[in-house]
This record gives C-alpha cells, sequence and structure tokens, in this order.
C-alpha cells in the first residue's frame, strides 16, 4: 500500500509571531519556516507503518512557494521515499486555501492511487482543519479526523478519534483519509546522516496550473490583530483582602 | 564532500533542535547523576553525531572544517559533556587513523566510530609529561612481531568507556624528546590493560577521565598507526591530530559563549532592580556588549581558519590562535554570565554556574593557553627569520 502524506511550510513553532503593520497578515519575511507539526506526526505515522509493513511506500506532497522543497527534504530525511512539490505561490505571504489544495491533492491522489492520505488535522497558522475532510469529500473517500490510534486491518483502518469528552474507535474503508491529532505519535529527528541521504531521494516539481487548479485566494483577510496582552496584577496583602477585591470585581 | 547551502542549513536546523529539545532539557540531571543516560547516548548515536568529521566512505558525513565548526557552535550550546561524549571519535580519538592510518586500519575501525558502537580514547598525557608531550614514560619494547607496552596514561578522556585506545609509546629508548614515539591501536579488552578510578573532576560531569594503566600490553606492529613503516613517527601523528581539533575546541568555545549570552540577556531582561529590569542598567550593558562583541571576534576568526584550512592553507599558527582566543574569551564571557546573574549565578539553580566550571577546562587541555603562545611565537620568529 501506498501513503500519501501532505506537509505544509509553517511558520516555526517557536517563533513568536509579529502581525504585519498593515494587519494583513503575519510577517514571515525572514522568519524561521518548519514543517507543519501535525504534519510531521503524519510522517512519523506513515513511516511507522511502512517499518511494519503495512505499507511499502511513502510518498509527501507539499503545496505552496517553491522554498516548500525544505519542509519535504525534511520529510525525506525522517524517512519517506519521494517527493512532490506544487508550486502554487510565489508570495511566501499568500495562503493557499483548504478547497485550492484539496483539488490538488485529488488530482495527485488521481495520479498516485495511494491506499492511504495520511494528514495532520490541521496547519498551526491558520488553523482551518479542512483540507483533509474536503479531500476525502472529494475524492467519495471514508474519512477518520483527529486519530490518536491507527491501525491497518486488512483492507479496513481502525482509527482512535479524540472527541469531546473521550475516545471514539471508528473502523472505516481503505482508501480512505486520515487525518491526525497530536497524541498518536512522538515523530523522529530526521537524522544528520539521512539528511545527507535524502539528497539523492526524488523530488517531482509540479504547479497547480498544471493540474488545472487555480489557487488564488477566494477569502478577504478583513483585519489579523495580536492576542490582547495581559493587563498587570496586583498584590494584595492578606486572604481578605484578596476575597474583598474579587468580591469587589464581581469574581465571587 | 562540501555541503550544498540548503543541505547544510537542513543540517544545523535539525541539530539546533536536537540541542534544544533533547540535550539541554537533560543538562541538569547529567550533572546531578554525573551519567549521560544510555538512553540518551543512543539517540545522539542515531543522531550520527559520532562520525560527523569521518569521511562518509566510512560511514560519517565527511564534514569539511568549516561545517564541522558550524555544527560545534551549535553542539557547543548545550553542556560540554555531551560534546566530550562524541568529541574524542570526532576529534582526538579518530583522526590518527583518518590522517596516518593504514586502508585496513580505516577498514576496520572507522564505520564502528563513525557510528558510535565503538568509543575512541587518545592516550598521549602522562603522570609526568603533559604539554611536554616529548617526556613520555611508556615504553613499547620489541618482542618478535609485537610489541610489548608498559606505563601509565593519565586524565584520559572517555577512557572509561572506550573500546580504542590510540596509545603513544617510546620505541626508541636511545632518540631524544619527541623523536622514537610511536602511535599504537590498542583494543580495551588486550590483556595487561587496567584502568583506574573515574577523576573527580571540578566540572564537565557525565564526561570522565581516568588513567589507563599498561602492564605488558602485547600489540602487533601491524597495529601502530600507519603499520610499521611509521614506527618512530607517532608524535608527527600526534601534532596534525591537535591541529585540527583546535578549531573545533575553539568552535565549541563560541558555542558556549554565546549559551551564556543568551542566558545572561534573559535574565537581564527578567530581573527588577531599583524599579527596572537589570539590563537597563549602563555597566549590565556593558558585560553584556563586551562578551557579544568578543564571542562574535572568535566566531569570526574560527571560520576565517577553518575556510582557509579547507582551502589547503598550513593555519597551524591561526588554528593556535583560535584555541587560545576563543578559551580565554568564553571564560571571561563565563565570569560575566555569573556576575550578571548576581547571587542566582552562584546558585546551581542556574546553568552559568555550571558552565562557569565547565569551561574553565577549555583554556587547558589540547593545548595549554601558554602552549599555544609558545607555538605562535615560535611560528612568528621562525617565518621571520627564514
Amino acid at each position: 500500500m501506498k501513503v500519501l502524506v501532505p506537509v505544509k511550510r509553517v511558520i516555526d513553532y517557536n517563533v513568536k509571531v509579529r502581525v504585519k503593520a498593515d494587519g494583513s497578515g503575519v510577517d514571515l519575511a525572514n522568519v524561521k519556516m518548519s514543517m507543519n507539526p501535525f504534519d510531521e506526526i503524519a510522517v512519523e505515522e506513515a513511516i511507522r507503518l511502512k517499518e511494519a509493513d503495512k505499507a511499502d511506500e511513502v510518498v509527501v506532497v507539499s503545496i505552496g512557494v517553491k522554498q516548500a522543497q525544505e519542509t519535504l527534504r525534511t520529510a525525506l530525511a525522517m524517512g519517506a521515499d519521494r517527493a512532490i512539490l506544487v508550486v502554487a505561490a510565489n508570495d511566501v505571504h499568500q495562503d493557499i486555501e483548504p478547497l485550492a489544495v484539496a483539488k490538488i491533492l485529488k488530482a495527485i491522489v488521481d495520479e498516485e492511487q495511494p491506499g492511504l492520505v495520511l494528514a495532520g488535522k490541521q496547519a498551526i497558522d491558520n488553523d482551518m482543519n479542512a483540507t483533509g475532510q474536503m479531500l476525502s469529500a472529494l475524492l467519495g473517500w471514508s474519512q477518520g479526523t483527529f486519530a490518536s490510534e491507527l491501525d491497518i486491518d486488512g483492507d479496513k483502518a481502525v482509527v482512535t478519534r479524540e472527541v469531546d469528552g473521550g475516545l471514539q474507535t471508528i473502523k472505516v474503508n481503505l482508501p480512505a483519509v486520515v487525518t491526525v491529532d497530536l497524541r498518536l505519535n512522538e515523530p523522529r529527528y530526521a537524522s544528520l546522516p539521512n539528511i545527507m541521504k535524502a539528497k539523492k531521494k526524488p523530488l517531482d516539481e509540479k504547479t497547480a496550473a498544471g493540474y488545472g487548479v487555480d489557487s488564488s485566494p477566494r477569502l478577504e483577510v478583513v483585519k489579523t490583530t495580536e492576542p490582547a496582552t495581559r493587563a498587570a496584577g496586583i498584590i494584595v496583602g492578606s486572604v481578605d483582602e484578596l476575597v474583598s477585591k474579587l468580591k469587589e470585581a464581581g469574581a465571587v | 564532500m562540501a555541503l550544498d547551502k540548503d543541505t547544510l542549513s537542513q543540517f544545523l536546523d535539525a541539530l539546533d533542535r536536537f540541542v534544544k529539545e533533547r540535550l539541554i532539557p537533560y543538562e541538569d540531571r547529567v550533572a546531578d547523576e554525573d551519567v549521560i543516560p544510555p538512553m540518551l547516548v543512543d539517540e545522539i548515536r542515531m543522531m550520527g553525531l559520532f562520525g560527523m568529521s569521518i569521511p562518509e566512505d566510512f560511514g560519517g558525513l565527511g564534514l569539511s572544517m568549516i561545517e564541522e565548526v558550524q555544527a560545534a557552535f551549535v553542539l557547543g550550546q548545550a553542556s560540554p559533556a555531551f560534546r566530550s561524549l562524541v568529541g574524542t571519535n570526532n576529534g582526538i580519538g579518530s583522526q590518527g587513523i583518518i590522517i596516518d592510518g593504514t586502508d585496513e586500519q580505516k577498514a576496520q575501525y572507522l564505520p564502528a566510530l563513525a557510528s558510535g558502537d565503538m568509543i575512541a580514547s587518545f592516550a598521549l598525557t602522562e603522570p609526568d609529561a603533559g604539554s611536554d608531550a616529548g617526556s613520555l614514560r611508556t615504553t613499547a619494547r620489541r618482542d618478535g612481531n609485537d610489541f610489548l607496552l608498559n606505563g601509565t596514561k593519565r586524565y584520559i578522556t572517555n577512557a572509561p568507556r572506550a573500546d580504542l585506545f590510540t596509545v603513544f609509546a617510546r620505541t626508541n629508548p636511545e632518540a631524544e624528546g619527541s623523536a622514537g614515539v610511536s602511535a599504537f591501536l590498542v583494543e580495551a579488552g588486550t590483556p595487561g590493560i587496567t584502568l583506574g578510578q573515574p577523576d573527580r573532576k571540578m566540572g564537565q560531569k557525565g564526561s570522565h577521565t581516568c588513567d589507563v594503566i599498561l602492564d605488558n600490553v602485547r600489540v602487533p606492529a601491524a597495529n601502530i598507526i600507519g603499520g610499521p613503516d611509521r614506527l618512530n613517527k607517532g608524535f608527527k601523528t600526534a601534532m596534525k591530530v591537535l591541529d585540527r581539533g583546535r578549531l573545533h575546541i575553539s568552535a565549541v568555545c563560541v558555542g558556549a559563549a554565546e549559551r551564556l549570552i543568551r542566558d545572561s540577556l534573559s535574565y537581564a531582561m527578567e530581573r527588577k532592580q531599583f524599579g527596572e529590569p537589570i539590563a537597563e542598567k549602563q555597566l549590565i550593558q556593558a558585560m553584556l556588549a563586551d562578551s557579544r562583541a568578543e564571542a562574535f571576534a572568535a566566531r569570526c576568526m574560527i571560520e576565517e581558519t577553518a575556510r582557509r584550512k579547507d582551502a589547503g592553507q598550513n593555519v597551524s599558527t591561526d588554528a593556535a590562535c583560535c584555541k587560545m582566543f576563543a578559551s580565554e574569551m568564553v571564560g571571561r564571557v563565563a565570569d560575566r554570565a555569573v556576575q550578571i546573574h548576581g547571587g542566582a549565578g552562584y546558585m546551581a539553580e542556574y546553568a552559568v554556574e555550571r558552565f562557569y566550571r565547565d569551561v574553565r577546562l577549555f583554556r587547558i587541555y589540547e593545548g595549554t593557553t601558554q602552549i599555544q603562545q609558545i607555538l605562535i611565537a615560535r611560528n612568528m620568529i621562525r617565518t621571520a627569520a627564514a
């Protein structure tokens, strides 16, 4: 079985995000970028399936600017077999919206015929949480979202999902789209020898136009603001004072 | 082989992440327990850190000097105990074989050293022979096709976990000074080798040194680094090995300095006195600025020298300048870091207290500052006189 894993290049999760002065979005100029952490978990899971002989090839795909090939190289260094880069934008500030990504992924799925698409549940930059679901609708495939456990059982995938208040285990037919949550696994580090070896793995370059998909934005960002800064606290002298202050504030 | 720009930056990013997420969080535990947890040793092995400077043909990464120092800038940010674990395999423990070894010796040992399955140690120093390596007393007496080694080696880094020693011993008792010394590859299991108790050191807990005692250790002549032809030429091998190591150690010093500066800056920006962060105080700012400028100077010297070494130039004098300047620099930076932290800097809760002790060693090992000074000045005089 072939596993297809879409990966997104996003602002590194350690970077302190700054909003652009005109409020049109987040400043990405000269900012460290990395693989979306949820996608990293998806790559790890795909590699584990291969190591367990439940998959025989792991193909990673990234859709975005040309620099996304760095993200693909990281996935190759982790253990993916080959990569497909779909250039869909020239400006690092242009976000490719979920529907456009899903349409491109559908075209790739039609070409590659994977038995499973493993994706991150959402990207940490825009938190859309939509691409996997849209892809499964476009393909007419089963889906399992927010996976915290995954097992392949013949022509079925057993997916444990993190739902409100507990876990739900479902069995879906393959081929399927499974989106992964934080607790599925702990991704390995791309080791230094594997980074060197990844240079020799194939990386195909395609374009969104080549798949007949218009990746220009449909949504208009009206405003972007920083989270409100927390107001300074006060130090109280006694428990009594604390209680009376809380009463004044209507908190108790 | 030089890495392309993208691969190098990916490599350094991966190393930086590993250092920040895996090594730095374990520093306190390693220092408290005086041991690097075995599972972390395995992770370090998996990352490929044992083979950075070993050629790709033998399973290493084959980094050039400029790439190696850039990796050391990153690795130096974590406790020197981690660097020390991989330091001998990348440096003094393997370089002798890489530079002067026979094809058989390379094939036999380098793959296991690159993977970290075998740990190498460099046994030069003796109780009465430190900087004056020419006064070695360990002897290697010929017995048929073998040599019998006798003597004591002191402060041998990684000896307690070593599988392979490079032992320097006198093969020609008639020759004076450094002539008549040969370098032998001796496996740890060879009968006649005993280890002393681990030394009780000032710092760098988690990294171990001890005495290595050789009592009639039988070693075939084929185990001389470079084969029997390099009999009595061991000291030349030692010097070549130490030359490369100077740049590596210098880069580790810069990494440690940058870590100390980062810790000091974040402390100074948080710690409030007289109604404002102490970072606003000009006397604190002076210390931060001095440290930043000195660390930057060392970084530039090292990068420049490493590039020239890769271009095939003789950098002996400048490598010694780097080792002298960078190790003294990190000593001053560590001192200021403790000062900026004030009382807190004297307490083990803060990493600067540990680093202050750890970095003291950099001015001593692989050639003291004074030895570097002599080397630099002698080379200056020799060049001027020529």
